[in-house]
Order: structure tokens, then C-alpha cells, then sequence
């Protein structure tokens, strides 16, 4: 039937370009696939190597971690004081996830479970297209639309603070956590949809009593992974959380984040300096903290994927 | 074949006509010019100015910071370092441990404005208050602590807007308003450059700000500062920076070697003249000197 001729077995065997190429591409696919390890144990070295000077000299685990007082340049008294900056940062990500967890589960849910065809692809690529939007253009949104907003609804003086990060840390976190969480759903075999049918309960029923427990690890990892992305966000944060030192009592008060301080103040520190190895310590903080953060929600997640 | 030999040869020759317009002609000079980010702009004016008064010298100018450029006069790596600080007692023992006894050139002044939103009745600030705003352990925190009702300012709160702790306008702030010892308080909304407080300012009734009097806008109301009580107040201008009656000016300096080339000083000369002084204030810096210019 067919007119091309089969190889032999020995054609495979011999030296030739198509075995060097295959090599070649085994090689390059092998270096592609442990680059990943290879930078991060690289960038934890770096990011360790510039902070411990600093963690061995000026560090003082009370008032690093327990002190509000973040005066690096101070003439008379330099202060590394973090809490006051890990509290804007866990308050803009709690605050941010209060409003992705409905906003995305609901999404999940809707494209998991009753889309189809069409409205299912159009709405799955529109939460994708939200997750491009670059985070300095959230940030603009946050000082140019919401600023004005947030003083006009609540009169307070200033619009840049804890609410306003907060929504927009929580729409950018949203996308992924639809992502992750629709995933989970459709994870969710389908016999236990019908099975639940079968014994009458409704539409809701199922989703509630069944899909939800069944998935409950997969959306408790998107979870996860929306919060490691709020305590990541830099650049929008910056922008809308009003950079000031403070620790918040209400969510009209400005904050100041971890990473936003990072940024704001690296690149004028002269290198080597203990206000340079203290913004390297708080980065080996936030290593340490979205590492953990990621790690557990990538197990959680793929313990309900073998389960 | 043939499109890679030609591709080359075009290569080739574009070099040998680059080499030649360096190598070739008059000996070029080049002056490496290096530092301060607030005075970046007004360098790179200078240097292209420069080009019309001698061709046969070339300035080139970088910014990084006032710290970047004395440290690049310290290794003697640049001819002129640009800075809107002083450079420290450390830095000159350092510059002249390294052999290069530097020499400071006040080339300009930069009036650091306190902003105010135009709705604010306050007119003038005197030092003091500023530090009671400003300060750590400071008592004003509502408007009303200084007899002020804000319209439009809900609560009366006073919005501190300052800058991020490495930048030099900060320093020189600190210094002047809260003394060598002294520290800001908690709380301040640090923003990453002088326009950002303007705008912030603008829009925001309850605000106080302070930043470049370059960056002032119509929409904002600039303050009045006086030293004390009963002293009288000046309004930041480029005259009052310039003669030294705005308590909060700082110089801007260029820093050279104490016996620098000859075509280096000719060069600072040429800036403190009256054609390169126009210039900064063209810039919207006030100049050294009082020059008229059209």
C-alpha cells in the first residue's frame, strides 16, 4: 500500500545529522526543564549572601520583628523595625482575598459547572486576558480612579490606603484563583454529579453537598496561591496602599509594604550597607514566607489530583 | 554569499568612518560628569550648550545619585561630580586618602517648597510647626492644632506627604526642619518623587508637602516660611533662593579635583558665567548668581 520505504533498524542506529539533533534537543529540553531549580537555588544563594552580613551584625530578631520603627537612614539612630510593614502587607492581602474568594469561586463555579460551549471558552479567556493586565496598570487605576472614589463615598482625607490596595490586589489575585479553582472542579469526577442526581437533589445540591467538599483541597490551594501572589505584588501595592509606616486600625488607613519598601528604597542604598543588607533580609523574609505559601497550596493541590 | 560580504564590508566601513571622526581632526576633549539626579537635567542642558561655546570639548553627563557621583570623584574615575548634598567628612577624608583633594562649586540653588492644597487657608509655616507636622514624638496632627479649619479636609487630619528615605531632598529636609538629630515621624505618605507630591498634594485637601519649587503647579498653594515667631516669612522663589532669605534652600555643587585641568575649569567657569546660569534657571532651580537673562 504505501510507497515509502521503511528504514531499517540500522539507519537509526548510525551517527547521522537526525541523531546528533536528537541529542542536541534532549540536551537543550533537560537544561530548559532544571533551569527552574538551578535559578532559584541561585537567587536564594544571592538574595542570602546580601542579607546574612546583615542578619549576623545589626540584627536584632525583637526589633526586627517587633519593632514599628523602619528609620534606616536616620543620622542619629538607624531603626529596622518590620511589623509595621508586615502588617500592611497582610492586611492589603487578607483584605484583597476577602474580595477574590467570592468573586472567584463564583467564577469557578459558573465556568466549571453550568457554561458550556461557547460562553464557557469566551469566559475562560476574558479571566485569562484580567491576568495580563500588567500590576503597574492596576496601580495607576488605584491612585487615578479609586484615589477620588474612595475619598468621595467614605470622606476620608486620603484614598490611597488599605481598601483601595486591598480591591485591587483582590481583582488581580482573582484570575488565578479562578484558574486553579474551576481545575479542582473539573477534577471532581463526574459519577459523584451523577450520583447525586440520581438521588434527586438539585442543581445546587450537587454543587453545594457535593462538587465543594470533593474539591475542597483544590480551592483551598488557589486560596493559597492568591495570597503568595498578594505578598508578592510589588508595584501596584506601592501605588495604592499610600506608603506610609503605620499599622492599621481601620481599612481607611494608609500602609506600607514589604516588597513595596524593597523597591522604593534599593536603588539608592549604597551597596553593602546595613539599610542595603536589611532590604535583603526582608527579601529572604518574603522568600521564605511565599515559599512556604506555595509549596503547601502545589501539595495540596496535587494531593486532591492523586486522591 | 554575496549579501554577507557586502553586509560586512558596510560594517566595516562604518567603523573605519567612526574611528576616523573620533581620531581624526583636532584633539576632543572629554569631560566625564557624574552624580546628582535633581541636577541631571540641568547638566545634560550644560553639556549641549557647552557644544556651541568650545566644539572641541565633550561633556558627558550620568546621573545615579549624589552618592554614586562622589564616590566616582573619590576613585577618580570622573572629573566633575554633581550633588545636592555636601559631600560627607568621610567622603573628602576618602577622596583625599585616594589622592584627590576635592574642590566644592556652589552651582545653583534648590528651593525645597512646602505645598499646600489651595483650598487650605493657611498661608505661611513657620519652621517650628513644620517640626510639631513633621517630626517624631511632634504634636500636630489635626489642622486644628494650628488654629486652621481645612474645607474639605474630613477630620481635620493632617495627610504628611514626605519622600522615600534615601532621597537627598528628604535629607536636606530633615536636617533643616528637624534638626541633625532629629527624625520624621511614622505614619508619613512616603512618595517616590518630587512630582508625585505635588500631585498628591493637589488632590488632597487635608495634605502638606514639601518638594522642588521646579515642580510647583497652579493648582497648589505654596507656603510662606519663617524661622520663628515674630520673624518674617519668605515666599520660596528662584530670587529668595538665590540671595539666601528662604530658610530651606540647599545649594546644588558640583565637585572637582582642587587643581582641575584646564579645560575643566574653563568648563565651570563657563556655568557659573551668566549664559550658563540662565540656563538653570531656565531649568526652574534659582541661579548662584543674579544674573538677568532674556
Amino acid at each position: 500500500m504505501t510507497k515509502e520505504k521503511v528504514p531499517a533498524r540500522q539507519d537509526f542506529d548510525q551517527l547521522n545529522r537526525d541523531w546528533f539533533i536528537d541529542k542536541a534537543v534532549q540536551v537543550l529540553v533537560f537544561l530548559g526543564g532544571i533551569s527552574a531549580i538551578v535559578f532559584i537555588i541561585g537567587i536564594f544563594v544571592f538574595i542570602s549572601r546580601e542579607g546574612l552580613g546583615f542578619i549576623f551584625e545589626d540584627f536584632s530578631f525583637t526589633e526586627f520583628f517587633g519593632s514599628p520603627n523602619w528609620r534606616p537612614t536616620s543620622e542619629s539612630n538607624p531603626t529596622y523595625g518590620i511589623l509595621a510593614l508586615v502588617a500592611g502587607t497582610a492586611s492589603v492581602t487578607g483584605l484583597a482575598m476577602l474580595v477574590a474568594i467570592p468573586f472567584s469561586l463564583g467564577a469557578a463555579i459558573y465556568i466549571a459547572e453550568f457554561a458550556s460551549g461557547k460562553k464557557r471558552e469566551f469566559l475562560k479567556v476574558t479571566v485569562e486576558l484580567l491576568a495580563a493586565i500588567p500590576s503597574v496598570v492596576w496601580g495607576f487605576i488605584g491612585l487615578a480612579i479609586m484615589n477620588p472614589i474612595i475619598i468621595q463615598t467614605f470622606n476620608v482625607p486620603v484614598g490611597l490606603n488599605v481598601l483601595n490596595a486591598g480591591v485591587i490586589l483582590g481583582l488581580m489575585a482573582a484570575p488565578i484563583m479562578t484558574s486553579i479553582a474551576e481545575d479542582a472542579l473539573k477534577a471532581v469526577p463526574d459519577r459523584y454529579r451523577e450520583a447525586a442526581e440520581a438521588m434527586g437533589a438539585t442543581r445546587w445540591q450537587v454543587i453545594y453537598k457535593v462538587v465543594l467538599p470533593a474539591a475542597k483541597n483544590g480551592l483551598l490551594g488557589a486560596v493559597l496561591l492568591g495570597v503568595g501572589r498578594g505578598f508578592g505584588e510589588t508595584m501596584a501595592v506601592l501605588m495604592a496602599t499610600g506608603h506610609s509606616i503605620n499599622i492599621p486600625t481601620s481599612v481607611f488607613d494608609s500602609v506600607r509594604a514589604l516588597t513595596a519598601t524593597i523597591a522604593a528604597e534599593l536603588g539608592e542604598t549604597a551597596v553593602g550597607s546595613p539599610h542595603y543588607e536589611a532590604l535583603f533580609t526582608i527579601g529572604i523574609f518574603l522568600f521564605v514566607i511565599t515559599f512556604i505559601i506555595n509549596l503547601s497550596a502545589d501539595l495540596i493541590v496535587r494531593g486532591v489530583r492523586k486522591g | 554569499m554575496l549579501f554577507r560580504t557586502s553586509a560586512r564590508l558596510m560594517v566595516s566601513a562604518a567603523l573605519v568612518a567612526m574611528l576616523m571622526a573620533c581620531g581624526g581632526g583636532e584633539q576632543r576633549q572629554v569631560i566625564q560628569n557624574k552624580g546628582s539626579d535633581t541636577l541631571v537635567n540641568v547638566a545634560q542642558a550644560w553639556a549641549e550648550a557647552y557644544q556651541m561655546v568650545d566644539p572641541a570639548v565633550v561633556v558627558a553627563v550620568s546621573g545615579g545619585g549624589s552618592g554614586t557621583g562622589i564616590a566616582a570623584l573619590i576613585n577618580g574615575t570622573v572629573d566633575i561630580a554633581n550633588a545636592s548634598r555636601a559631600m560627607k567628612e568621610k567622603e573628602v577624608e576618602m577622596a583625599v586618602a585616594a589622592g584627590n583633594q576635592p574642590m566644592e562649586h556652589v552651582v545653583g540653588f534648590d528651593a525645597l517648597a512646602v505645598y499646600l492644597h489651595a483650598d487650605n487657608p493657611a498661608t505661611h509655616m513657620s519652621i517650628d510647626q513644620l517640626a510639631e507636622i513633621y517630626g517624631d514624638g511632634g504634636t500636630y496632627t489635626k489642622w486644628t492644632d494650628l488654629g486652621l479649619e481645612v474645607p474639605g479636609c474630613q477630620g481635620q487630619e493632617i495627610v504628611v506627604v514626605s519622600r522615600q528615605n534615601n532621597s537627598g531632598t528628604y535629607a536636606y529636609f530633615r536636617q533643616v526642619v528637624l534638626g541633625k538629630e532629629g527624625d520624621f515621624r511614622l505614619g508619613t505618605r512616603d512618595m517616590h518623587g518630587s512630582k508625585d507630591v505635588v500631585d498628591l498634594v493637589e488632590n488632597t485637601p487635608c495634605a502638606i508637602g514639601y518638594s522642588g519649587l521646579a515642580y510647583a503647579t497652579d493648582h497648589v498653594k505654596l507656603a510662606c516660611v519663617d524661622t520663628g515667631v515674630g520673624e518674617e516669612c519668605v515666599t520660596p522663589s528662584v530670587s529668595t533662593a538665590s540671595d539666601g532669605s528662604y530658610p530651606i534652600a540647599r545649594p546644588l555643587l558640583m565637585y572637582t579635583d582642587v587643581e582641575p585641568a584646564p579645560h575643566v575649569s574653563a568648563y565651570l567657569d563657563w556655568i557659573k558665567s551668566d549664559q550658563g546660569q540662565c540656563i538653570i534657571k531656565e531649568k526652574g532651580y534659582a541661579p548662584a548668581t543674579d544674573v538677568t537673562c532674556g
